[in-house]
């Protein structure tokens, strides 16, 4: 391993910049002559649009343009889409209603966009947004998406009845149901996954500018995705052609999801600048955002496992209600489906599985993917019932987890997954020794002893990542394909340029990527430079979501880079007079075997653009190669988290003392980074076990819109990590690369309460466990402990 | 509109402002510093640390007129020329940031912590003091680390931070 090759935990690339301030993030991007936009907002959940009045906002200072909804729709363009179709269980289509980038007649959440306004300044939009006044019909509310299904529910979408959007379900209800028929015991769990906000630092951005000149658009977008958003906003909502609307992603401030979808804002942004004719911007102010950026989870829940007199799991059945908000996000109807149910097997070989999902409408902030997406709560599901189970039967967690574990690979579960590779006892059996948990029992009476409770709480969870192949994803309703592309261009001078269809919002891509580049063609790392996020230098890509970019970006890279070394090889048999099979590439030379022949990497290079010396018939100029890579299967990166916390009964609060993970995430490229993606993620999964709470009220009003309301994790509500890995090779990709990205909010959550209700000595506690919750949960315990002695 | 004038990152800087215009919209908008960020607007996240007159403030809390004569510094005037500040050094070094986003205003308060706590922090101390500061990508556990050699390296390149201050 070279200092900057694979595996090597190289210092990013991207680093300098951020550290002295010259990131460019889309607010930092300012169009000579912009204008300023602001969206004028439904205060309230559910509403008839029955006036709008602008005339007073159109008169004041600085305004260029108030627009409405009935602007917009005059304009004749589509609606916002959600790209994968799922069936319910009778073969009917999911109930996609539809969702005008500007409500035109009714509004259906607080924070739907009713109007906006154009100005110079900001400041003069915000005056004049005052002055937009819109009368409307208040219509009853419902958020809470078991109530949306009962008789006499407020019915959000006419398309809709009953506010439900799809059943859906996965597996064999009646083998399931019989297995349970025989069971020996049954552990019954019910519980909600709280609704998160995703909250990237950076608020989501748009900067649409028209050039009437050339009749064509340039968005900044803060995106994961710039392709795909040029995609849906030509193809579906029809702003501008393809051909005629460049999308630049800069620097991103993060995603976690929330920056894959395509939202109203940008789509607006876009039309508007057409209808003025001058560049226009929106920044997202973080109240805004919280009213607006698609949430995550927001399950309700109720699983049974069902065990045999030896300890072996036989069967599982779980039901779920969706709430997935007021209109379907992008990607929010494959969450609660394909991203969720098929990894409800977890690391277990389970011969029965049998999941409902019932997707509902609700007067909410729409829900989509939010880090994890539907593999948070599986493995919140799996691992809370087989920690429960563990203790109703009095066996040790770990001990029920390794009679279970799936041992022969592949595996095909009961819900459709297929996994390839991996080795669940070897990741539990490194956390156990690296956490001492020999010595949990001397630690909690330790605990006791000052007080407190100590609990200690497992998940050896599974996940899924690099959702491909593209024909499968097809197969499930997806609307898009799931490859990636990459393009390996060699200048004449030998340094390369990398483009790539990936993003990077916080990952480090123009690290790693170059690091493979770097890697395989001999070259020092300082002249490979990465490509990303502007669809006029990227011809096309699929974007950075689900933990791809390793598993998916990286292969297309690889495949690209073959082509590379094949052409370079002709051209050195050329060079070198020599047979093409003669030519062995090795550090960035190119030799024949067997003599000292040979040119180097930047040399050939050279001669690539030169071709002076070419039969120009045999052998084109140049040295450049793109590639496609569509993946043959998921992957499945698995390991096993390990918290242990100690509980203050008289306050209520809760500390975290030790963290252990230990993760299979196959090739790890840059062993920093991958480290980084797992602090990054555990600290959000413990964020929604202890901390976030999305809590609306019944009109449908936001409660906890801003960081004084809503918790969100800070430095000193976490411990330093103890993280490891262990290895078994991803046989889908050439790399053997599973991803990682995801990895800590899929398995923490589920480690928090485990370790929460083994010190309190109940499974009926909620996420998030905030101090308030637990106090009330001990004294609610000690009081039926009172009554019933 | 009134007309302010102050000392930013060594230079002075004078400009006619609407009088509502926040220290950040002053440094972003007007001088085009945009190294400095807004991730809230309830003065919650950091984003937004500059240090005035020597102490770390947040710069979407005070209005740009009430900072007359002011010494601003901003991450953009941190390092001595191409001569990283031991801080930025620390944070590249110990894989401190991911999107980048939060950076210039932990670093700022790194700075600032130092220089009121001391070269010898530890970790209950760092992580106390980022209270103010809001990161979702890092999990803070790089952060802290890169604070805690920061500050050590700020006493021996000392002298970098003194002249950058």
């Amino acid at each position: 391993m070279s200092v900057t090759g694979i595996g090597a935990a190289v210092r990013r690339k991207e680093d300098f910049r951020f550290i002295t301030g010259k990131g460019q993030y889309t607010d930092d991007v300012s169009r000579p002559g912009q204008t300023h936009i602001y969206f004028v907002r439904s205060p309230h959940a559910h509403a008839k649009i029955k006036k709008i009045d602008a005339k007073a906002a159109a008169g004041m200072p600085g305004v260029v343009a108030v627009l409405t909804g009935a602007d917009f729709a005059q304009a004749k363009l589509g609606g916002l889409i959600c790209g994968w179709t799922v069936l319910s269980k009778d073969g009917s289509p999911m109930k996609m209603a539809p969702h005008p980038a500007i409500a035109l007649d009714k509004v259906n959440y607080v924070g739907d966009a009713v109007a906006v306004v154009i100005a110079e300044t900001l400041a003069q939009a915000k005056d004049a947004a005052e002055k937009v006044v819109v009368d409307y019909e208040e219509l009853p509310a419902v958020t809470d998406p078991v109530k949306a299904l009962q008789k006499g529910a407020p019915q959000i979408h006419e398309m809709a009845p009953n506010n439900t959007i799809y059943n859906w379900h996965l597996g064999e209800a009646d083998a399931t149901a019989a297995a349970f028929k025989n069971a020996k015991h049954v552990t019954t769990l019910e519980f909600i996954n709280n609704r998160l906000v995703p909250n990237a630092m950076e608020p989501r951005a748009a900067l649409a500018d028209y050039d009437p000149g050339s009749e064509s658009f340039t968005l900044w977008n803060a995106t994961q995705n710039p392709h795909v958003a040029r995609l849906v906003i030509s193809a579906f909502i029809g702003v501008a052609p393809e051909h005629k609307l460049r999308v630049i992603a800069p620097d991103v401030g993060g995603g976690f999801g929330s920056k894959i979808f395509i939202y109203p804002e940008e789509v607006v942004c876009l039309w508007a600048s057409k209808v003025v004719n001058r560049p226009v911007k929106w920044t997202c102010e973080r109240s805004e955002s919280f009213i607006t950026d698609a949430h995550g989870r927001d399950h309700v829940t109720r699983a049974q496992l069902a065990l045999d007199g030896d300890g072996r799991i036989t069967a599982m059945k779980v039901h779920t209600v969706a709430n997935l908000g007021a209109y379907m996000s992008t990607f929010s109807s494959a969450v609660p489906t394909f991203l969720y149910a098929t990894l409800l097997s977890g690391q277990y070989a389970i011969p029965n599985i049998y999941c409902e999902v019932d997707a509902v409408y609700t007067n909410t902030v729409p829900v989509d993917a939010y880090r994890g997406a539907g593999r948070p709560e599986a493995t919140f599901v799996v691992e809370r019932l087989v920690e429960a189970a563990a203790r109703e039967l009095g066996v040790d967690p770990t001990e029920l987890r390794k009679k279970n574990f799936v041992r022969q690979f592949p595996y095909q579960t009961a819900v459709a997954s297929l996994y390839d590779a991996g080795d669940y006892q070897a990741s539990l059996t490194k956390a156990l020794e690296i956490h001492d948990y020999k010595g949990f029992g001397k630690r909690k009476r330790d605990s006791e002893r000052r007080g407190k409770l100590r609990g200690i709480g497992f998940a050896t969870y599974i996940e899924a990542c690099g959702v491909a192949p593209s024909s499968l994803v097809g197969q499930l309703g997806a609307g898009v394909g799931l490859w990636e592309s990459a393009e390996v261009r060699v200048n004449p001078t030998g340094t390369v340029e990398l483009l790539t269809g990936c993003h990077q919002h916080g990952q480090g891509h123009e690290t790693t990527f170059a690091q493979l580049v770097s890697d395989r063609l001999g070259i020092p790392i300082e002249n490979v430079i990465v490509v990303h996020g502007d669809t006029d230098k990227v011809q096309f890509g699929m974007g950075t979501y689900g933990s791809r970019s390793g598993a998916v970006g990286m292969s297309a890279i690889v495949k690209a880079l073959d082509k590379v070394e094949a052409k370079a090889k002709k051209i050195a048999a050329h060079l070198l007079e020599a047979a093409e099979t003669d030519i062995v590439f090795k550090d960035g030379k190119f030799s024949v075997t067997g003599t000292d022949k040979s040119v180097g990497f930047a040399d050939l290079a050279l001669q690539a653009y030169v071709a002076h010396k070419f039969p120009t018939g045999e052998i084109e100029p140049g040295l450049k190669e793109g590639a496609f890579y569509d993946p043959t299967n998921f992957t499945f990166p698995a390991g096993c988290h390990i918290c242990e916390l100690e509980i203050d009964p008289e306050t209520g609060e809760t500390q975290i003392q030790s963290w252990t993970a230990v993760d299979d995430f196959g090739t790890v490229i840059n062993p920093m980074i991958v480290e980084g993606q797992v602090h990054g993620g555990v600290a959000q999964g413990v964020g929604q076990a202890l901390l976030e709470h999305t809590v609306y009220d019944d009109k449908g009003q936001l409660m906890t819109g801003s960081y004084m309301d809503y918790a969100m994790p800070r430095a000193d509500n976490l411990p330093s990590f103890k993280v490891d890995t262990t290895f078994t090779k991803c046989p889908s990709n050439p790399l053997g690369i599973k991803g990682c990205g995801e990895a800590g909010a899929i398995a923490a959550p589920a480690a928090v309460m485990n370790a929460i209700t083994n010190a309190l000595g109940t499974e009926k506690i909620d996420m998030p466990a905030t101090p308030a919750v637990i106090w009330a949960t001990i004294n609610k315990m000690n009081r039926m402990r009172e009554a019933a002695e | 509109m009134p007309n302010v004038s102050m000392t930013v990152n060594g230079k002075p800087v004078k400009a006619d402002v609407d009088s509502r215009t926040l220290l950040v919209q002053f440094l972003r908008e007007t001088l085009r510093l945009t190294g400095t960020h807004v991730g809230c607007d309830t003065s919650q996240c950091g984003a937004c640390v500059v240090h005035v007159n020597g102490k770390a403030i947040k710069s979407c809390t005070a209005l740009a007129l009430s900072l007359e004569g002011a010494d601003v510094v901003t991450i953009e005037g941190l390092a001595n020329g191409t001569h990283l500040h031991p801080m930025q050094e620390a944070f590249r070094e110990n894989h401190g940031l991911q999107c980048g986003y939060c950076t210039p205003g932990m670093i700022m308060t790194a700075v600032d912590i130092v220089n009121r706590k001391g070269n010898e922090l530890d970790e209950h101390t760092i992580r106390e003091e980022l209270e103010g500061n809001i990161c979702r990508c890092t999990g803070y556990h790089n952060i802290v680390k890169a604070i805690g050699a920061g500050a050590k390296a700020m006493a021996t390149g000392g002298a970098t931070a003194k002249a950058a201050e």
